[in-house]
């Protein structure tokens, strides 16, 4: 069962070849089997999940379909870490937007998934719960931050999960695990009851073995949230309904900065080959540039940390979460609690943030980013005038070692040199498996212009239908 | 850039973190690392470009100003560190 398609499962439900529970418990076996090697989940919720199965009905979209949230998203009466230490006491007294609605859409959870702590990193090592591993190689990280999803998913341990992109956190760990990752246009997914990392960039989206996969998923979660300033009231068309597979004439750019030095020659050779696919099936292939690129890292590096320091000053340990133990006062109580309870790569972004935040500094770091960001934006707003889709790497090589870049910031951030852009423009985007390199995945990038998440998918779509990178099962995990 | 483990000690301080003190000069050092990478800002012509605060340059939206929201005081406060009477305690503050 963990090789069908959600379109299989769904069938075969309809058609009561297994039940729900049968569904459920088949994912919850493979997770007690081996999730001891990857530590892809915080919490497995077994007992609750066989609850909801048992009463699943045959109505909705999604129905009796098993599935692990990132434990960024509230969950009502589960605890839901981050994380971070700051909140392994914290269970929400509400569901998320994006939980709810996939509940409604008569989803099974399954359980939480382990995540860079806050969701700052791109390797999933700065978790307060430990790393998570590449299922395909142990000695490897999975991508961050979303990597317990991506691993789950990749090992056949749950057909989809939810994720969260700032700065690719959903599409870095689909490239690195080998399935399929979609990052929506910001405002497309309620962000209430997603944990807050930075405001203007955070993004719902979804991890599957396939774009097919991940169109009913996006569909249950997109629409407009009173609850939400930020989401956007823009109709939600149905993106099932998008997967033609036909890209005969789409315009396709390769931005020349995407191919540029530090890009791994077994990578490139991968994409190259995923784009001649995509020309074979009638895509129009054009050299396009984003001369701002180099600003994108740089740009993301003042923003990010600067809306985190905002965001995180919620965390002062009065009113849930992480308490020090005896503070001697209430300053003190402030300081410990935070000292203590945030990790060192959260510690660095709040103090990075405070800084470029701070008088004297803000016009030179803060203003200034916001400006580069516009420049950033209109280079896409300039491609898509002449193209339909952009390409590229998703990531510039394979999945690194373990604590191979954990001590080293600045090596880590460079990690989202081709993420990060689309996280400042707003776009949709999505990372397809595109072969692999010395037996680990590489991941083809495809981003659309806003609100263009059906011919997104369906790109992806119309490659997958002539590859089959994205149905592979890393050794070990197959029975 | 290159940041002191005193700047590092008032940033911290703004941010109301409490640093174990062999760790500060680690920070001095990454945080320097990471101003120095963005340093590359400097270097773009940003003249006449307006600040971009939202991706899609929407404005916040607004609602009437009513309430929206039942008192869920008691859920809210079942998770929290300390609390009596249904307020939240803290250490005194007036003595």
């Amino acid at each position: 069962m963990h090789r069908q398609s959600l379109k299989q499962l769904r069938k075969g439900l309809a058609e009561k070849r297994f039940s729900a529970s049968e569904l459920a418990q088949h994912f919850l076996d493979r997770i007690a089997k081996y999730d001891t090697q990857l530590n892809s989940l915080v919490t497995v919720n077994g007992e609750q999940a066989q609850a909801t199965a048992a009463k699943a009905g045959a109505n909705g979209p999604l129905a009796g379909i098993p599935l692990i949230h990132k434990d960024i998203f509230c969950t009502q009466g589960v605890k839901t870490s981050c994380g971070s230490r700051m909140l392994d006491n914290f269970v929400p007294p509400y569901d998320a937007t994006a939980v709810a609605k996939l509940s409604e859409a008569g989803v099974i959870t399954l359980g939480k998934s382990n995540m860079d702590e806050f969701a700052m990193g791109s390797s999933n090592e700065t978790s307060f719960y430990g790393p998570v591993k590449n299922p395909w190689d142990l000695s490897k990280v999975p991508g961050g931050s979303s990597g317990g999803s991506a691993a789950a998913v990749a090992a056949g341990l749950a057909p989809a999960a939810t994720g969260t992109d700032t700065g690719g956190s959903i599409r870095q760990p689909a490239a690195l695990c080998g399935i399929t990752g979609l990052k929506p246009t910001y405002g497309r997914i309620s962000r209430y009851g997603m944990i807050a990392f930075a405001s203007s960039l955070d993004q719902a989206g979804c991890f599957a073995r396939s774009a097919a996969d991940c169109a009913p998923l996006l569909q249950a979660m997109a629409g407009f949230d009173e609850r939400d300033s930020t989401s956007v009231d823009e109709p939600v068309p149905d993106y099932t309904a998008a997967l033609n597979g036909d890209i005969q004439g789409l315009k396709i750019g390769l931005p020349r900065e995407y191919f540029a030095d530090g890009l791994e020659a077994g990578t490139r050779a991968a994409v190259d080959a995923a784009i001649r696919e995509l020309e074979k099936r009638g895509a129009q292939i054009k050299a396009i540039s984003l001369p701002n690129t180099n600003l994108a890292v740089p740009t993301y590096y003042v923003l990010a940390p600067a809306e985190a320091s905002s965001n995180l000053a919620r965390f002062d340990g009065v009113r849930y979460g992480y308490r020090c133990e005896n503070p001697e006062n209430l300053e003190d109580l402030y300081l410990r609690s935070r000292g203590e309870g945030f990790g060192r790569e959260v510690q660095r972004r709040i103090m990075v943030g405070a800084y470029v935040l701070s008088a004297g500094y803000y016009d030179a770091y803060y203003l200034k980013a916001q400006k580069t960001r516009r420049l950033i934006a209109q280079d896409f707003h300039a491609a898509f005038a002449d193209v339909d889709i952009i390409a590229g790497p998703t990531t510039q090589a394979p999945a690194f070692n373990l604590g191979d870049k954990l001590n080293d910031p600045v090596a880590m951030y460079l990690n989202d040199i081709y993420t990060i852009p689309a996280n400042l423009a707003g776009l949709p985007g999505i990372s397809v498996p595109a072969g692999f390199v010395d037996g680990l995945p590489v991941g083809l990038q495809l981003l659309a212009p806003w609100f263009k998440e059906g011919p997104l998918l369906n790109a992806a779509h119309a490659y997958q239908q002539v590859t089959d990178w994205h149905l592979q099962i890393p050794p070990g995990f197959e029975n | 850039m290159s940041l002191t483990p005193d700047q590092v000690r008032n940033v911290a301080m703004l941010a109301r973190l409490q640093l174990e003190a062999p760790r500060v000069d680690e920070y001095a050092r990454e945080l320097s690392g990471i101003l120095d990478m963005v340093a590359a800002l400097d270097a773009a012509n940003t003249d006449d470009i307006a600040p971009m605060a939202h991706p899609l340059d929407l404005n916040a939206r607004l609602r009437p100003d009513e309430v929206s929201e039942s008192d869920q005081r008691q859920a809210f406060q079942a998770i929290a560190p300390a609390v009596e009477d249904g307020v939240y305690l803290v250490p005194k503050v007036i003595e």
